[in-house]
């Protein structure tokens, strides 16, 4: 189905309103949610509290004592029929020093026999393309990335791991994602990079954005340990 | 403005944190809100003390605070009845009273409820992350260096003379929400409620579910019969936002209530608890039991008017109260 021709609308609560635009995970589809998103920032709509752009849906919660959820709907198909003219920014391509394998890429060797491949072949594939961010989300800073050549996918773990550390590289199925901060976790941990993906202090506190682009490379443990930004 | 020693932790109790009403914005960032769920209780004590209603104040959970005051205060504890004491004698809730330098205030069992707010006038003052003063637990950020207060911590208020004007107001008994035993939470269905069958939600909006052990600030794990799910549609979704009060059901069958330090999620939502019965779910503790109604949106945002009618209300009392006492 991919893209729908029109847009549903559904509650989340009496303060939110989910638009859903698709029912996949593609590019097309991530685009409008993100342009969507763009265009009700830029209207600055009083009485929008938040908007929660993810990779098919955009979450906006609403006070509907200032804004009436009747002309707020109307106000967002009039935002969607204009939306073409919404300019996206230039993406940003951000280059992620990653250590694969040994201690700090738990899963590399269980990932390469299942894929019937070697690590070596792993890493290479895994740097081997620039990878959208589809949306940050699950913790501050975590990018959902995407997509992993065929040759890579692979499912979850069968029992989440209680703790994945921060910086931890991982796939799971058709995608890629980095643990911002230490967390339980079920993706296949293939290594760990050095760079700070969230400061609490910083403006914006993420370093990666959806709608940008990420190139992980392969560095040594030396390099790692000894990373300054 | 300066800022003042206000209080000393003597013991931090089950769980303390500083809390607002939430960080919002920074949801593209994968920053939830965090943020007090009984924001109605937090709203009136912030009222009662002379305070914007948005200013952070204590969260406190079950039992075992026992805080000092360093200089004269106005305060006002509302939320959960957790019996609170002033130098070991009972001190009534949703009204205000002065501390002088040395009180302390304790707080020794649960009687209903499960969180109590305690409002200093002047507020509580930490350096704000992103526009709020929230403790985010899991991420380690906001409020009082991103932790649970321990013994030993130092509180700061605003240096402003305590709104002595304040004292003695109480909040009307009639218009605190009542904590029933088991409680009804109205809720409106969706997003996915198509992906349950009749049968399935029937059960969800018939049944009683009891709150689990596993119950914090992140969401309410409940127990109960299981909600019958359609053959032909997937268990999980693809992620997407979340908002306080929506109510996941994993393929357990089990409900999860989402409280405010969750951003997104993957798991089918049945329904949404309106944001009036909102504070009744920071109120649970294990044990409780619940029960759910699908109510329209109409009926959802009336009760929301009237809530914050009820609260304009009051807050003409506060003002008219300041401009006829004398200080």
């Amino acid at each position: 189905m991919g893209l729908y021709s029109k847009t549903l609308y559904f509650l989340m609560g009496d303060r939110g309103l989910l638009l859903e635009f698709g029912d996949e995970i593609s590019r097309e589809i991530n685009e409008k949610v993100r342009r969507m998103a763009l265009a009700i920032q830029a209207e600055a709509i009083e009485g929008i509290i938040e908007t929660v752009p993810t990779y098919r849906s955009l979450l906006i919660i609403y006070n509907p004592t200032a804004l009436p959820i009747e002309d707020f709907k109307k106000r967002l198909e009039l935002i969607e029929q204009g939306l073409r003219q919404t300019p996206l920014p230039e993406p940003k391509l951000t280059h992620i020093p990653v250590v694969y394998g040994g201690f700090y890429g738990p899963d590399l060797e269980g990932v390469a026999k299942y894929l019937q491949s070697s690590p070596e072949e792993v890493i290479r594939l895994h740097c081997s393309q620039p990878y959208l961010i589809y949306m940050i989300g699950f913790m501050p800073g975590f990018p959902y990335m995407g997509e992993l050549p065929q040759a890579l996918v692979i499912p979850r773990l069968k029992t989440p791991r209680l703790i994945v550390p921060k910086g931890s590289v991982a796939i799971a199925q058709r995608q890629t994602g980095i643990y911002s901060m230490e967390s339980p976790g079920g993706w296949q941990i293939l290594g760990r990079t050095p760079v700070e993906l969230f400061d609490p202090e910083k403006h914006p506190p993420a370093l990666l954005q959806m709608g940008d682009f990420v190139q992980f490379y392969s560095v040594t443990e030396k390099e790692f340990e000894n990373w300054s930004e | 403005m300066e800022r003042i020693e206000a209080f000393e932790i003597i013991e931090p109790g089950i769980l303390t944190t500083i809390q607002d009403l939430g960080r919002y914005g920074f949801s593209q960032f994968g920053v939830p809100p965090s943020g007090s769920s009984d924001t109605f209780s937090l709203r009136v004590g912030n009222l009662l003390v002379g305070n914007r209603e948005e200013e952070a104040c204590l969260e406190i959970t079950i039992m075992g605070l026992k805080i000092k005051a360093l200089r004269e205060v106005v305060i006002a504890i509302t939320g959960g009845d957790l019996s609170p004491l002033l130098n070991e004698e009972p001190l009534e809730m949703w009204r205000t009273h002065l501390l002088v330098e040395g009180d302390v205030i304790s707080f020794k069992k649960v009687r209903t409820g499960c969180r109590a707010y305690l409002c200093v006038s002047g507020g509580l003052v930490v350096p704000k992350i992103m526009g709020s003063s929230s403790t985010y637990l899991s991420g380690k950020f906001g409020g009082f260096e991103g932790r649970a207060l321990r013994r030993g911590d130092i509180l700061y208020t605003l240096d402003i003379p305590p709104s002595l004007d304040k004292l003695g107001l109480r909040f009307p008994s009639d218009s605190i929400p009542p904590l029933e035993k088991g409680v009804l939470l109205r809720v409106i269905p969706g997003p996915q409620d198509h992906h349950f069958t009749e049968k399935g939600f029937n059960t969800f909006s018939s049944e009683y579910y009891q709150v689990t052990p596993q119950c914090d600030r992140m969401g309410v794990r409940l127990q109960g019969p299981k909600i019958e799910r359609r053959s032909d549609v997937e268990e999980s979704i693809i992620s997407e936002g979340l908002t306080s009060g929506a109510i996941q059901v994993p393929g357990d069958g089990k409900p999860i209530i989402i409280l405010t330090e969750l951003v997104t999620g993957g798991y089918t939502k049945i329904a949404t608890i309106i944001s009036t019965d909102l504070p009744k779910v920071a109120q649970f503790k294990p044990g409780n039991q619940v029960r759910f109604k699908p109510v329209s949106i109409e009926e959802a945002h009336s009760l929301l008017r009237e809530q914050e009618e009820r609260l304009k209300g009051f807050k003409k009392i506060i003002l008219e109260s300041s401009t006829c006492k004398p200080r």
